[in-house]
């Protein structure tokens, strides 16, 4: 995250060349190159990091797309594809000396079908219009991002999106049928079918969350299922997240997977309530929100045993949403935790690490030692079905040592999420953020298998090169990096 | 007597070193499964059992050798089981051949696929190195996702030694109806009950009936029988299990065995030969003498594919032909993971 913010000189004539050969068939104002014009692709999400790419350029359809890569592949122009931007990792960060290719201008829904619930869409369909579209029809198209009004579904399959719906409906790769792929080469590939599977390899979940690295989806097909006839919401509080942590274990165990189960600590609880007034309880060391969804009977019996092992479970105080106006607003809460938590502070830091249920209260406890240790405050936000954590580390980014400790705190808390058994990332990809980290997850051998893969479908690296998998000379740097951290060499130099 | 893992690594490298291609073995369930094996036999029903099973992590993991049966009689004990209902076909079907396989059963449509359950991996490469993708996580996504890559590829990427699945649980209640209904009345069925909120675990269409199994909460599944009507069958547990394995009559006699993948709304196929169908409709079994080509056609003109699933001519392979594209893609991939070629060669396509 720190010294990230650095420009590499733009070689005007390689600008020019690439500028003029796309051109040849695209639109003027489809290729882009003026400072001003480019600037505002200069990050995702992720705005610690930004890099003004040498060019953008906007292709209409699939076949200027394809043209596009062509064009790049001749001229060995490394390529990142970008959908909304909202990514969290900085997988859509430019190349100073490459092509953004933007997909926003493919936005179309090419069909629904409504008896084979299936959609057809571009990649530059906002994940929100989905289940808008299919709504008329009683379906929906299920994992449900954070930034699901503005987040692309062709981003999405890039990620793998999950949401907070996931545990019981899956991940973007559990809901998607078919991929139309333009390879590097600018050919296009179909991988998965109008069936439930296809013949050969499943490069399908291959090419799902392969953060743009394999091809540029140019057309997903999704699944699209039933909204369920209703849904309720428990709110339970707890003196100790780790019985909160029990609590979940306990749902689970009685057999009920349940379509959402979040958990908030106080920090978030006493950010939360004053911005939403969701009427969460701020004495609460925790609390959770534990959502079951179906036909009315099966809502009802769940329901039911939700509450009871709450109470069970030494829940303080436990309530069930009486309408949907409470449950929209039991979730209010959980939806602007992470903008009330951006209030208390200049900036906030998110980690996605995964880890083992089972392990939270361990996890939640080495944070705290944490922020002692790097005198910043952290904020935790928790998919507690699946396990999924995200702490929010609280900064300012105008003092560079605060800047510099949030980067080392975060490295730390995904350190703890591989060694209690969990991943880097959940949901948010690994981008250029997690780069690092990817060194302490894997090693040499699994990357060099990651490498190779790669190979298969990029051999020239030109498929957004330096993100989601690091070199193994990179690992080595940051391996000695690690040894040596507090005296890092070389500290003016960019490192993203 | 060195670690199993340990031997086969050794075996891979001597393979390897030698050219010699290996034939990956568990149970010997599915040997009828694809194009045929060749290659020395690398035994892996020796590294087995169950290395952690944490229900209320819904997290089960085990080494390849173990049987299915084990993992699933453990995993009832916890109220819970594989969502994927995964066919056995004999009594030693072993885990690592069932993600091998990537097959699944009836819940497949309503529940997930054996790749969608699959949470990570341990396997050897074609250089016998030993190596973790995924996790033992429901939500993962640092690297590519190779867990998933090699489920279904046959062992043509590697041998698998561990596997980490998704468990969920056990419905508390099951009920299966049935009634008289045409295949096409039966096709238009299964694809409006998908798209209504209703608890519905498998359906199925044979000799002019139609089955479908509800499962969940007791008063949801009776509410929902009360919706959809039909008879309700004793032993439903029974068909299912016979469907899944493929001890229904239909399965039994001697016409070639097709299994046609296809988009749930493709219309009944024009194909002589008895038909079951599966899967809301996206699965379609065929007992037809009829010719590769035209049965390919028609999985095609249904935005699927055909595979022969038992029996027939083996000169037409077992898996839909890949387009030209494609099958330059999959030796690029196998050479990424084997590149010596020494898995399975053949045993998905004759050409890697």
């Amino acid at each position: 995250m720190s010294a990230s913010v650095h420009a590499i000189p733009v070689d005007f004539e390689r600008q020019r060349a690439v500028c003029a050969a796309l051109r040849a068939f695209m639109p003027e104002h489809g290729v882009l190159f003026d400072r001003e014009d480019v600037t505002p692709y200069e990050c995702d999400g992720l705005s610690a990091y930004r890099q003004v790419p040498m060019v953008v350029a906007l292709p209409e359809n699939e076949e200027q797309v394809c043209a596009i890569l062509e064009t790049c592949y001749a001229l060995r122009v490394p390529v990142t594809a970008r959908g909304a931007g909202t990514g969290l990792s900085g997988g859509a960060l430019p190349l100073g000396n490459g092509v953004l290719l933007s997909m926003a201008k493919l936005m179309k829904i090419v069909t629904l079908d409504p008896l084979a619930r299936t959609a057809r869409v571009q990649p530059g369909v906002r994940n929100l219009s989905i289940s808008e579209a299919a709504a008329p029809h009683g379906l929906y198209y299920a994992p449900d991002p954070s930034s699901q009004i503005a987040c692309s579904i062709g981003g999405n399959v890039a990620e793998n999106s999950g949401g907070v719906h996931c545990l019981k409906y899956g991940l973007t790769v559990h809901n998607i049928l078919k991929l139309r792929v333009a390879t590097i080469e600018g050919e296009i590939i179909e991988l998965g079918g109008g069936g439930l599977d296809s013949a050969g390899y499943d490069l399908l979940a291959l090419m799902t969350g392969s953060e743009g690295l394999l091809g540029v989806v140019t057309e997903i097909t999704v699944k699209l299922l039933p909204r369920p006839e209703c849904a309720q919401v428990v709110l339970a509080a707890f003196d100790d997240v780790g019985t909160a942590g029990q609590a979940v274990a306990n749902v689970i165990a009685a057999g009920i997977i349940p379509a959402g189960m979040e958990m908030m600590d106080q920090p978030t609880i006493l950010a939360v309530e004053p911005f939403v007034n969701a009427g969460y309880p701020t004495d609460a060391a925790g609390i959770l929100l534990c959502e079951s969804d179906g036909t009315r009977e099966e809502v009802a019996d769940e329901i039911r045993r939700i509450e009871r092992i709450m109470e069970d479970s030494g829940a303080h105080l436990v309530r069930v949403s009486r309408d949907e106006a409470e449950r929209l607003r039991f979730w209010a809460g959980r939806k602007a935790a992470f903008p009330a938590v951006g209030r208390l502070s200049p900036d906030y830091y998110c980690m996605d690490g995964t880890i083992p249920r089972k392990r939270l209260a361990e996890v939640l406890r080495g944070i705290t030692v944490m922020e002692k240790k790097y005198e910043l405050r952290c904020a935790n936000v928790f998919h507690a079905g699946d396990g999924n954590l995200h702490p929010l580390i609280l900064y300012d980014a105008n003092d560079p040592r605060q800047l510099q400790n949030a980067e080392d705190f975060g490295a730390e808390i995904l350190k703890l999420c591989i060694d209690v058994g969990g991943t880097i990332t959940g949901e948010h990809g690994v981008g250029v953020e997690k780069i690092d980290s990817m060194c302490v997850q894997f090693n040499s051998a699994e990357l060099e298998a990651f490498h190779a893969l790669k190979h298969a479908f990029d051999e020239h690296a030109l498929l957004n090169p330096g993100k989601a998998v690091p070199t193994l000379h990179r690992c080595a740097e940051f391996g000695r990096m690690h040894v040596h951290s507090g005296a890092e060499k070389f500290p003016e130099l960019p490192r993203f | 007597m060195s670690d199993p893992a340990t031997q086969f690594a050794d075996a891979i490298r001597a393979a390897a070193d030698a050219k010699r291609p290996l034939n990956i073995c568990g149970g010997g369930s599915k040997t009828f499964y694809g194009n045929p094996s060749i290659g020395e036999t690398l035994d892996v029903t020796t590294y087995r059992g169950i290395i952690e099973y944490e229900p209320t992590e819904l997290v089960i993991t085990a080494r390849a050798g173990t049987p299915l049966a084990d993992i699933e009689a453990a995993m009832r004990e916890q109220g819970q089981m594989l969502g994927f209902e995964p066919p056995h076909f004999g009594g030693n079907a072993t885990l690592g051949g069932c993600i091998a396989a990537g097959l699944s059963g009836p819940r497949r449509p309503y529940a997930g696929s054996a790749r969608d359950f699959v949470l990570g991996l341990r396997l050897l490469d074609g250089r016998g190195t030993d190596l973790h993708f995924g996790g033992q996580v429901m939500k993962n996504v640092a690297g590519y996702d190779v867990s998933r890559l090699i489920t279904g590829s046959l062992g043509t990427l590697g041998v698998i030694l561990e596997v980490s699945l998704k468990a969920l649980p056990l419905p508390p209640s099951e009920m299966t109806l049935c009634r008289e209904q045409t295949q096409s009345e039966a096709l238009a069925l299964m694809n409006e009950w998908a798209g209504k909120p209703l608890p519905i675990t498998a359906t199925c269409h044979v000799d002019g009936r139609l089955y479908v199994r509800l499962a969940g909460a007791t008063p949801a599944v009776h509410s929902a029988a009360a919706k959809l009507g039909g008879e309700t069958l004793a032993d439903g547990a029974a068909f299912w299990r016979d469907l899944r394995d493929q001890r229904h009559a239909f399965f039994s006699g001697e016409s070639p065995l097709w299994r046609l993948s296809l988009s749930s709304i493709a219309p009944e196929l024009q194909l002589s030969g008895a038909q079951l169908i599966e899967w809301g409709g996206a699965l379609r079994w065929l007992r037809s003498d009829s010719d590769a080509m035209g049965i390919r056609k028609a999985a095609r003109s249904g935005d699927g594919h055909a595979t022969r699933f038992r029996g027939g001519d083996p000169r037409s392979g077992a898996f839909h032909p890949l387009p030209s594209q494609m099958l330059k893609l999959h030796k690029r991939v196998k050479q990424a993971m084997d590149p010596v070629g020494i898995f399975n060669p053949g045993r998905l396509y004759a050409d890697f």
